[in-house]
């Protein structure tokens, strides 16, 4: 592994530089210290997770990412690089993907949310989940859940006509194109390469939908 | 991440005044930016304040035919707002190009303008940094610098604001409402909102202690061509080496900003004279001063070259 010094900024190598900063930071606790520093506080919080109301008493350090695996033993969710880099973690909060390592889960009180286990079962496969199965769409499937829910949102958001770096006119619709699906799921790192078979994937379900 | 209280605001007023009354608070909106450096302890805040559900999400037109962004807008509603995308199609196109999809949903309007820099430096709590830790030096000069600033730098800091968003803002000549701890609004030009370091690396703005952002106006459409240009290292989900923010008018002029090269979305408005000339004599007059160190020197010519591509599109449209 390259020092953090050498590692080049990207949200990537922050990761890097990420980990191994916080395995250092114990030793030398240099971080600017906070006038008064508070104690450890809990909140109560509720929020609809799959459909079921679920009510938490929580640090209000936990993150919706560690509340859905760690409280709600809803551990489909993946806890990749926990800094918004890997999209493993990615959930739906009202319709919308976002990385639940990045959000805290006080913050979600009211809120509606999907995870992967929400989307389909085993026995009850949601299309995505059964064209990734198909296509091949993972090797080691630790960042498929996090890539399933962000396909399903992808095509949403090409569906409300929500424009992404890859679409060329504005003032039109965004079409359903390799270029567009590519660019949409950059937030979804897959360490063994998937990603022509996650594009295969999405593609077919676009396709059924259409 | 360092134990912190949390409540959720009232009123932009009641939270400004929230913040303002406990040192080491901070507002939350979004939280991408600042859960990131809280749990690195970059950033260590006491107590949050949500700002969420204040009703700071709306965009409205203003009675001078521009436009109002409310400052928790997120930044896939402003970039997919009809208006945005018809009138002031630079913005829609920096927001796209910055990010992921997952956290363009939660980045809010506010907080995409507040994000801090991504000099490793800064990140790491072992490294010497001003910004962080004012007074401790700063290990990015003569260390690795190759996405750090050219010009506005100090001896203080090279760290580079990292945003796309604020870019387009920039060239746009939008302006930053706030509200104070005491319920008193303001309006701050763009141009004086993001501070160079000198010798306060971490004071990066204009806000005063509690002052809160409010909306980020936007003067009526000036027509033109669109553009941003982004240069980065993978095609997608990358921070800016260069990027180039222009509106380009028919008879050639027009306007230009520059991200990834300056500690603040650059503009010089006195280069933009030189819009009809090329891109070589606006770049040379946009980067007067410029102090790039060995790594990152090669941002002096991309600027020219970014921009050149840019005018060369706008001549072929």
């Amino acid at each position: 592994m390259k020092s953090p010094v050498d590692t080049e900024i990207s949200r990537r190598g922050i990761l890097v530089g990420g980990v191994a900063t916080a395995a250092l930071t114990v030793s030398t606790a240099d971080a600017q210290t906070p006038p008064t520093p508070a104690q450890p506080a809990t909140m109560k919080v509720s929020f609809d997770v799959n459909g079921k109301r679920r009510n938490l008493e929580l640090d209000t350090r936990t993150t919706l990412l560690d509340a859905l695996r760690e409280h709600l033993h809803l551990t489909g969710t993946k806890k990749g690089c926990d800094h918004g880099q890997c999209g493993a973690c990615t959930v739906m909060v009202d319709g919308q993907r976002i990385n639940s390592c990045l959000s805290l889960a006080v913050m979600h009180q009211g809120d509606r949310i999907t995870t992967i286990e929400g989307l389909g079962q085993p026995d009850r496969l949601h299309p995505m989940q059964a064209a990734f199965v198909k296509h091949d769409g993972y090797q080691c499937g630790y960042c498929t859940p996090g890539q399933i829910c962000s396909a399903v949102a992808v095509l949403d958001e090409i569906k409300a006509g929500i424009p992404s770096h890859a679409t060329g006119d504005f003032t039109t619709r965004p079409a359903i194109t390799n270029e567009e699906i590519r660019e949409r799921m950059s937030g979804n790192i897959c360490r063994c390469g998937a990603y022509s078979n996650i594009v295969d994937a999405i593609n077919d379900v676009a396709g059924v939908r259409a | 991440m360092k134990p912190f209280t949390y409540e959720r605001a009232t009123s932009p007023a009641a939270a400004a005044k929230a913040v303002a009354d406990r040192p080491g608070a901070k507002f939350i909106a979004g939280g991408t930016n600042l859960l990131d450096l809280m749990k690195l302890e970059v950033e260590a805040p006491i107590h949050l304040v949500d700002v969420n559900g204040l009703g700071l999400d709306r965009i409205e037109t203003t009675s001078d035919g521009g436009l109002r962004i409310g400052a928790l807008v997120s930044n896939t509603a402003l970039a997919s707002n009809e208006t945005v995308r018809r009138d002031y199609g630079v913005l829609s196109r920096a927001i796209v190009a910055g990010a992921s999809g997952q956290l363009r949903n939660k980045a809010t309007t506010a907080g995409n303008l507040l994000q801090r820099t991504r000099c490793p430096y800064f990140y790491d709590t072992n490294q010497a940094c001003n910004k962080r830790k004012p007074g401790s030096g700063c290990a990015a000069i003569g260390g690795y610098s190759r996405q750090l600033a050219v010009i506005g730098t100090s001896t203080a800091c090279i760290a580079t604001y990292p945003g796309d968003m604020a870019v387009a803002m920039r060239v746009l000549d939008a302006s930053v409402q706030t509200v104070s701890p005491a319920g008193q609004t303001r309006t701050i030009a763009f141009g004086d909102f993001h501070r160079l370091p000198g010798n306060t690396p971490h004071i990066e703005n204009a806000l005063a202690p509690g002052e809160l952002v409010t909306a980020v106006t936007l003067p009526r459409p000036i027509g033109g061509q669109h553009f941003y240009h982004k240069v980065r290292d993978r095609a997608s989900y990358a921070f800016a080496l260069v990027s180039v923010a222009a509106v380009i008018q028919r008879d050639g002029s027009g306007r230009v900003a520059v991200g990834g090269i300056a500690p603040r979305p650059w503009r010089v408005e006195a280069a933009e004279t030189a819009m009809q000339q090329g891109a070589k004599a606006v770049s040379a007059r946009l980067l007067a001063g410029a102090k790039p160190t060995t790594d990152n020197a090669f941002k002096v010519p991309l600027v020219e070259r970014a921009l050149a591509a840019v005018m060369a599109e706008a001549r072929a449209a």
